[in-house]
């Protein structure tokens, strides 16, 4: 059954790939597939989780929707046009990425907030650059604050600040939440889906915790071996995977994250 | 100096040899192979210094410089290994230092446009053109490995690929120009350079050494800017592909 015909909202694909494959040289220099052959729609305006063993994918994957990769073969299709057709620096703008380990750039956090806007060579205006820091939870006052010296939570909503002002429509979140501890873990997703929600962006999100994949997930889909192993409405995921793979997989975390 | 003291120079070498025997650092093969090239290159370049001294035209002189640009192309070029066209670029490099340096001089006459001259100042340019080109390679690359994921979050946020290494870059190019800033803060209190002390051992009044080593200094302050600065611009993009994604 496809994922369109089960779930509760009718939505459209905001991203839809054909017959993804990567591949990468292991350590003799032989090529492996890390994507193979993958088939997916992606919904426009609600959270898909994107969950699986270490070593499934889901970063490969994720790199490729906003271009920081490029597939060995098959094709990528944002709101409905070939990636290869964008603009590379509008798409990334459209499609922001925030990673695991939150990378600040030299500077005060104003300067990173900054960032994307100084790129298309716009200040960003003050004013701004408060309203981001408010959105993220973090205090004005730290717009003077050397990023660096920053605790790791508040430099991953400085990250999700500095996404946040390019304006994306998507935000690509390599697990945001895993360096944090987690009290700031659970501040950071109660944010992604409060913003993903008020601001009507489409959210891509890799997680290994699962309970966070049934909390704030409209969509899951599980990746194993480079491959799609299962995908689904997140609430009928937990209720029953439809897969011996899903199934397997869900045991095991709950073992983790009971 | 005759050829008898000449000789005695290898008491040098043999010094080298022995403590690096006494300290087992395994190089006593590479001091004498490079003890033998040296005097080897040296003779040879001396007796065609000699001859294209002495020639009625300039065409050897030029083909002199190109040499030098040539073999220092090929060193320099070493330490962009892996880089698709690197060579090409340290040429254009290298040979534009070369260009507008030498140019400089000649038309502001501050030297003469003898091969005496426009072969001694190219050595040194190039020269010191070659080790800033080697040494931008090196740093580049460093400052592009060590801050990969700074260069990942730029792109990602639509940086263009020059806007992306721009810092890496900055980095790179001052690091190339410490030494010859250096050197300036300290020539004449910590060293006596070598074509200073050439010309003082060779008779010239110091009065007269030290203005041509003004000229020396100020022109291989500007040759490294200019090197850096080309080589830089014409390098980074090599790091990047069409698509701006990280090629290495």
């Amino acid at each position: 059954m496809s994922l369109q015909a089960t779930t509760q909202r009718a939505w459209s694909p905001l991203f839809q790939l054909r017959g993804v494959s990567r591949r990468r040289p292991d350590a003799s220099g032989e090529p492996v597939a890390i994507l193979d052959h993958i088939h997916l729609d992606l919904a426009g305006g609600l959270i898909t989780t994107l969950v699986g063993p270490s070593g499934a994918g889901k970063s490969s994957l994720l790199h490729l929707l906003n271009r920081l990769d490029e597939p060995d073969e098959g094709s990528i299709l944002y709101q409905g046009r070939d990636l290869r057709q964008w603009d590379v620096v509008e798409l990334r703008r459209s499609v922001g990425l925030v990673l695991q380990a939150p990378v600040m750039l030299p500077g005060t956090v104003e300067q990173n907030v900054g960032a994307g806007p100084r790129l298309r060579g716009q200040a960003l205006a003050r004013e701004r650059a408060v309203e981001l820091l408010r959105l993220v939870g973090l205090a004005p006052a730290l717009l003077e604050r050397k990023a660096a010296d920053l605790s790791g939570g508040e430099q991953q909503r400085v990250s999700l600040a500095r996404t946040l002002a390019n304006e994306p429509r998507v935000l690509l979140l390599d697990e945001v939440t895993a360096s944090l501890d987690p009290g700031s873990a659970r501040d950071v997703e109660e944010l992604i889906v409060g913003l993903t929600s008020r601001l009507s962006l489409t959210a891509v999100w890799i997680t290994h915790n699962l309970a966070q994949a049934e909390r704030c997930g409209d969509h899951l889909v599980l990746m194993a071996h480079g491959r799609v192993a299962e995908e689904a409405v997140t609430a009928g995921f937990f209720a029953g995977p439809a897969t011996e793979e899903g199934r397997r997989f869900l045991e095991s975390g709950k073992e983790v994250h009971p | 100096m005759s050829s008898f003291t000449l000789s005695m120079t290898l008491a040098f070498t043999l010094l080298a040899v022995a403590a690096s025997y006494w300290q087992r650092l395994a190089l006593e093969r590479d001091i004498l192979i490079g003890t033998v090239r040296a005097a080897v290159q040296l003779l040879a370049v001396g007796y065609i210094l000699y001859f294209v001294f002495h020639a009625p035209s300039l065409i050897f002189t030029f083909l002199m410089v190109a040499v030098m640009v040539g073999v220092a192309t090929q060193n320099a070029s070493r330490r962009g290994k892996g880089l698709p066209g690197v060579q090409w670029r340290v040429l254009a490099a290298l040979t534009l230092t070369e260009v507008v340096t030498i140019g400089l001089m000649l038309l502001f006459r501050m030297i003469q446009p003898t091969p005496q001259y426009v072969i001694s100042l190219s050595g040194m340019i190039v020269g010191n053109a070659m080790v800033v080109a080697g040494l931008l390679l090196n740093r580049l690359q460093g400052e592009v490995d060590a801050r990969r994921d700074e260069l990942r979050v730029l792109l990602s946020l639509g940086a263009t690929p020059r806007q992306a290494i721009q810092d890496q870059l900055r980095a790179a190019v001052r690091a190339c120009m410490i030494p010859a800033v250096d050197s300036l803060k300290t020539v004449g209190l910590v060293q006596l350079p070598g074509m200073m002390t050439g010309q003082i051992l060779a008779g010239a009044s110091p009065i007269v050494a030290v203005r041509y080593q003004i000229l020396i200094m100020f022109s291989l302050t500007s040759a490294a800017a200019l090197c850096s600065i080309i080589l830089g611009l014409l390098t980074y993009r090599l790091y990047f592909n069409q698509a701006y994604q990280l090629a290495r």
